[in-house]
């Protein structure tokens, strides 16, 4: 039976025999909070034996297999599909959004980017706008709230035209794809200073503005997000940090477009007003 | 045997099927829309689309996820493309192409109208998209852009570079997000649906856990649809996201729906190969790489050189030799089978010779790099980033991996399955593939489900109950079920014993992979079935969860998930064991033609196997529906 036989025992979490990469030996310094109130702190792991071929999450989960083996809670954290795509995960590690390596999500972030003998801090993005919940899991829904204020074209199932009826430019629909591309995960308000949400916002804003299909709710769209958004999050002071961080790499030039949207916005909304009192 | 299921097709010509069904359904007028309730599980392309659309036409609907925020079901990283039979690129393409291929490709286990309504919708999908804002890939004069995908000898798949699966999300959360704002649809989000409750053999409603806080709640309806993906993760190692798992359709399967071809899986040819035991998913390199990439092993066994080295002369370019029409775009299954082979006759490469070569050289030296870069530079770096490797310099390195499941509950034409007023769409029912999905359908049926099909099959179910309440979630029955849910959980709490979830998910996954993979045969069947059970019981007995109920516990979770693969597990390999034929993604060693290709039993097997839960592992009961083909005559296929 396949329990009792040898061959089929646990794959060894401590000395990772069937590797072939080199090994290290790490320490983590990860942040442990019960839950939303209460008091976290700091707790160290020795953590020897691991794959420079791990991502970083499997290096979490070994670790996390260990404690386990030692009656000691799991670290709980936020991920899903583990291909820099869902935006799921998140975490700062030694201070920067997602690790050191550019456009890169942590669960796409490999063991191989560290040293032998390195201490590796772990923390879960800190901003007003995303309260702990344990751990390093953060609530983000305050994101959702901003793409519910104008995310979106209203269209429909079955009124829409035949798609090819209005031509886009090349440059446009790839100028869209490039905002669209945000994997909504809040490592640009993680990494600013502010806790401000503006590249994320900016972002929903030029993926729909920019096309001719979002132009019937432009200027109703970028107001409500943006106004949505200061409820949450910080201001904008052109740190250009998020940019750096950003997993997608998005422009913060971006964010200029949703200025100027906004700006916009601010005097033809009135005018629509005093029209339709 | 008992008699053939109703799959209540509509009458008449298969063009015009669909359309005299929606003129037969029974419709909810629109001020009374607001007096039912609907509850929607899963908010991917199907669940997200279906919310969105109910909650538009005036249902109240609510919405559970067990994600944070909606917008991350696994429909994100789909990354080739959707199809539609639009013709945009004029090379013979139409519906009834669009349909004979899936049915084609599906092996011939698909119901044809289903088929026939999906490459129907196709278009309406398009549509809806681009007018939703997905940035869909355009050319120079400002249209939309194809390019032809697995399996098809035409341009019909519509893409986002890479990307497709996302933008098709993102639209439909986005459509979601605006009815959560406007207070037709009510999000739950982090909240596990892990029972559905029948009263007098009607969809009640659910039970669900909150995932932060560990209550357990019920909830009514008038009507409940899942649309929760598919099963691939009990093989432990697959393409899909870590959190994606059976329990829903499962929990709705041992209340009495018909769980439809649960052997039917697909492996998927191009995922980058497992690189230790630590591994914790397989990622995959989307199939159009299929297109410009050219896929070789070196000819003969063992060969220690680098692939630089080898000499196009001792290179096997396997695919194209044997199938010199297709090349390197046959079906997913004959891909996959094939890469086995050559590792099987140890011709493997990469450090621990599991996997084929993936070589983009001539396309790059055909069509220059920044072309090659166009189309596939973001899966280019994901992979150079997984491997550490630069898929400019030497070619990529891939493997087949566990990706889809055609398999799942059993619907009928109106997407119902066995208990009135349960739905299921998307990967969790089993309607439109058959036996083996061909490229870009996936996301192309999760949105035909949820836009336009589902909206309008639903109101004929539901009609006859206007005026009703939803059933009281202090009725005895829900207080059971929540009962029942808590005991389940507080009993994983309870064992104390020594080996985690993951543990047994991996043991399990290695079960499935040998015997219930990309080749099963009798023996390696019957082996898995004895097997299961006793690892289950070991499961039971042994498992190891620290922590409470009360707050966020992972470990918890994985539990119940890696129970119901325990036993969903099971029921496959019943289902692979008496499917004694070959066919799509289910290849029996025992039934193949002298060229080593799938040999179908249309004779005995031109059914689709539906199974009844009889209790707790005991061994399933059948139940068949009979295809029947009207319009596509059987043909065995070939892709020489």
């Amino acid at each position: 039976m396949a329990v009792t036989d040898p061959e089929r025992q646990a794959p060894s979490l401590v000395t990772g025999e069937k590797h072939h990469g080199r090994t290290m030996h790490l320490t983590l310094r990860v942040w442990r909070q019960a839950g939303p109130d209460s008091e976290g702190r700091f707790a160290d792991y020795d953590v020897p034996g691991i794959s420079e071929d791990m991502s970083f999450l499997e290096m979490l989960d070994v670790v996390n297999e260990r404690l386990a083996s030692d009656g000691e809670e799991p670290i709980t954290f936020d991920h899903d599909c583990r291909e820099g795509i869902c935006g799921t995960c998140s975490l700062m590690i030694n201070g920067r959004a997602h690790g050191p390596e550019r456009g890169t999500a942590t669960c796409q972030l490999h063991m191989r980017k560290f040293g032998d003998g390195d201490t590796i801090v772990v923390e879960p993005w800190r901003a007003e706008g995303f309260p702990i919940i344990r751990d390093l899991m953060v609530d983000r829904s305050t994101l959702d709230r901003i793409v519910e204020a104008g995310g979106f074209i209203t269209v429909s199932p079955g009124s829409a035209p035949d798609a090819n009826l209005v031509p886009v430019p090349k440059v446009v629909a790839d100028a869209s794809m490039d905002a669209a591309a945000c994997i909504q995960c809040g490592a640009c308000v993680a990494a600013c200073p502010n806790s401000a949400a503006n590249l994320f916002t900016a972002a929903k804003v030029a993926h729909l503005n920019l096309l001719p299909q979002g132009e019937p709710q432009r200027y109703q769209r970028v107001e409500s997000m943006v106004d949505t958004m200061e409820q949450f999050f910080g201001s904008c002071t052109n740190h250009g940090e998020c940019e750096e961080a950003c997993p997608k790499e998005i422009s913060i030039d971006f964010i200029a477009t949703m200025n100027k949207d906004y700006l916009r916005a601010k005097i033809k909304n009135r005018r629509y007003l005093s029209r339709n009192p | 045997m008992a008699p053939s299921l109703d799959a209540k097709i509509p009458e008449g010509p298969i063009e015009d099927k669909w359309d005299a069904h929606k003129f037969s359904v029974k419709l909810v007028n629109p001020n009374n829309k607001r007096k039912f309730d609907i509850i929607v599980v899963g908010t991917g392309l199907a669940g997200g689309a279906a919310a969105a659309t109910l909650g538009g036409l005036g249902y109240n609907v609510k919405v559970f996820t067990f994600h944070d925020s909606p917008r991350r079901a696994h429909s994100i990283a789909a990354q080739g493309g959707i199809n539609a039979a639009k013709n945009y690129h004029n090379d013979g393409d139409s519906v009834y192409r669009l349909f004979y291929d899936t049915v084609k490709g599906g092996d011939y286990r698909s119901r044809e109208a289903n088929v026939y309504r999906l490459a129907q919708v196709s278009n309406n999908i398009i549509d809806q998209c681009t007018a939703q804002g997905v940035p869909f890939a355009r050319e120079y004069g400002g249209l939309l852009d194809n390019r032809s995908f697995g399996g098809a000898q035409v341009s019909r798949t519509f893409y986002a570079r890479g990307q497709t699966g996302q933008q098709l999300l993102l639209g439909a959360y986005q459509a979601l997000a605006e009815q959560i704002a406007k207070g037709t649809v009510t999000l739950y989000n982090r909240s596990e649906m892990l029972d559905v409750v029948t009263v007098d053999g009607r969809a009640a409603g659910i039970v669900v856990r909150d995932l932060l806080t560990g209550e357990v709640s019920s909830h009514s309806a008038h009507a409940v649809v899942l649309a929760t993906g598919g099963y691939s993760n009990v093989f432990f190692l697959s393409t899909n996201a870590m959190a994606c798992n059976a329990t829903a359709i499962w929990r709705a399967h041992r209340q009495g729906a018909l769980f439809a071809n649960p052997c039917y899986t697909q492996i998927h040819p191009t995922c980058i190969p497992s690189s230790d035991e630590y591994q914790s998913k397989l990622t995959l390199m989307s199939e159009s790489l299929r297109n410009d990439g050219r896929i070789w092993v070196p000819a003969k066994a063992h060969d220690p050189r680098p692939p630089s080295e080898i000499p196009e002369a001792e290179r096997d370019y396997f695919l194209e030799r044997k199938y010199p029409s297709f090349g390197n775009l046959v079906p997913r299954d004959v891909a996959s089978r094939n890469a086995k082979a050559m590792i099987d006759q140890e011709k493997g490469v990469g450090p621990l010779g599991n996997g084929v070569y993936l070589d983009f050289s001539a396309s790059v030296d055909r069509l220059g790099r920044n072309v090659v870069e166009e189309r596939y530079g973001n899966l280019f770096e994901m992979y150079d980033r997984i491997t550490g490797e630069d898929p400019y310099g030497s070619p990529m390195r891939i493997y087949p991996a566990p990706h889809y499941t055609m398999g799942g509950l059993w619907v009928d034409y109106n997407l119902e399955t066995t208990i009135p007023g349960l739905y299921c769409l998307g990967e969790a029912n089993f309607s439109d593939h058959g036996a083996n999905r061909l490229g870009a359908s996936a996301l192309m049926q999760g949105l035909a489900d949820g836009y336009f099909v589902l909206p309008q099959t639903i109101g004929d179910g539901i009609a006859p109950l206007l005026g009703t309440k939803p059933v009281d979630t202090h009725h005895e029955a829900f207080r059971l079920a929540e009962a029942a849910v808590r005991d389940r959980y507080a009993g994983y709490l309870a064992i104390g014993g020594t080996r985690s979830a993951d543990w047994f998910h991996r043991e399990l996954g290695k079960i499935m992979w040998d015997h219930c993979g990309m080749e099963r045969n009798r023996p390696g069947l019957e082996k898995a079935i004895s097997e299961i059970p006793a690892l289950y019981e070991e499961f039971k007995k042994d498992l190891r969860v620290l922590g409470n109920d009360a707050s966020v516990n992972q470990a918890l979770e994985r539990a119940g998930r890696v129970d119901d693969f325990f036993q969903l597990g099971l029921l496959m390999c019943e289902d692979a064991l008496h499917r004694e034929e070959s066919c799509g993604g289910h290849f029996r060693s025992e039934h193949q033609t002298p060229e080593g290709e799938a040999e179908r039993d249309d004779d005995r097997f031109a059914y689709v196997g539906a199974w009844e839960h009889t209790g707790e592992m005991a061994p399933g009961r059948l139940h068949r529906e009979d295809l029947v083909f009207e319009n596509v005559k059987l043909t065995q296929r070939s892709y020489k």
